[in-house]
């Protein structure tokens, strides 16, 4: 286990920097992982991660991109334009949850 | 054991350590069943932040064609792995059965149908392309074709798009 310093807090994170522990996050925390990314956060961002979140929490699976847009109600357009490029994965950091393992 | 770290390792979202990868898939099939394998591999690609195009041709143009793309079939037919008696998989209706059962297990893990599957992929920036030569040969043109298909292309083209990509045929 590896316990890093994000916002002068102890959080426990898995190697490349995801947070292993989902309980320890919150919305403060996510604008300081949002900016490790280079992300811009906005009221879209936020409502994503609190959609993703209670998700997680529903069915204890990171929610994909597929997923978010039929259950979310956040289109993969904007998806791609909110977290560019590796949206999924870049969504789960910054949420604080595990890489998500669906496929589709 | 617990290691601690004044700073958190932060995933390299966009460091790409392929240098700008690039995917290509030919989907030269028509039936159900071979059409995901190309779906789910484009739209993993695209989710990973990978150039994505789908070129089209031959079967693979029922996934693009208007006409069938909703309705493609799987059949058990001649199938060893549906582990089911070969002198019974020809009987009438089985292949409306099966394409039926199939559909259903598609629809529930909540993956999607081709045509939105194609929408999916298209949303997330992935490239539809169309062979010319299966367009001519099935006397078909753009009008016939699923609208983002972005144009109906040369064997020659295919070979410019695709440089430097890796190549996945199916």
């Amino acid at each position: 286990m590896t316990v890093a310093t994000i916002e002068g807090r102890h959080v426990d994170v898995d190697a490349e920097g995801f947070m292993s522990d989902p309980q320890q996050w919150d919305e403060a925390l996510a604008e300081a992982l949002a900016k490790n990314i280079g992300i811009e956060m906005t009221d879209a961002h936020r409502a994503a991660i609190r959609f993703a979140r209670s998700d997680f929490m529903t069915t204890g699976e990171t929610p994909t991109l597929r997923r978010m847009a039929t259950a979310g109600g956040v289109t993969t357009k904007d998806m791609f334009l909110l977290f560019p490029k590796k949206p999924a994965k870049k969504l789960a950091y910054v949420a604080g949850l595990p890489k998500p393992v669906g496929c589709v | 054991m617990t290691t601690t770290l004044e700073h958190a390792p932060v995933p390299a979202f966009d460091d790409d350590p392929g240098g700008g990868r690039k995917l290509c898939i030919i989907c030269s099939k028509g039936s159900l069943d071979m059409a995901y394998p190309g779906l789910v591999l484009a739209n993993a690609a695209l989710g990973e932040g990978i150039e994505t195009h789908l070129f089209f041709t031959f079967w693979g143009f029922d996934m693009i064609n208007k006409s069938t793309m909703a309705h493609l079939q799987f059949t058990p037919l001649g199938n060893p792995a549906t582990h089911m008696p070969p002198s019974l998989m020809g009987l009438p209706g089985m292949t409306a059965f099966a394409t039926h059962m199939m559909k259903k297990q598609i629809e529930g893990i909540d993956v999607p149908g081709v045509p939105e599957f194609l929408e999916m992929i298209t949303d997330s920036g992935g490239h539809l392309w169309a062979c010319r030569m299966s367009a001519d040969m099935m006397h078909l043109d753009s009008d016939d074709l699923y609208d983002r298909v972005e144009a109906i292309i040369s064997a020659a083209d295919f070979i410019e798009i695709s440089a430097g990509a890796q190549i996945i045929f199916i």
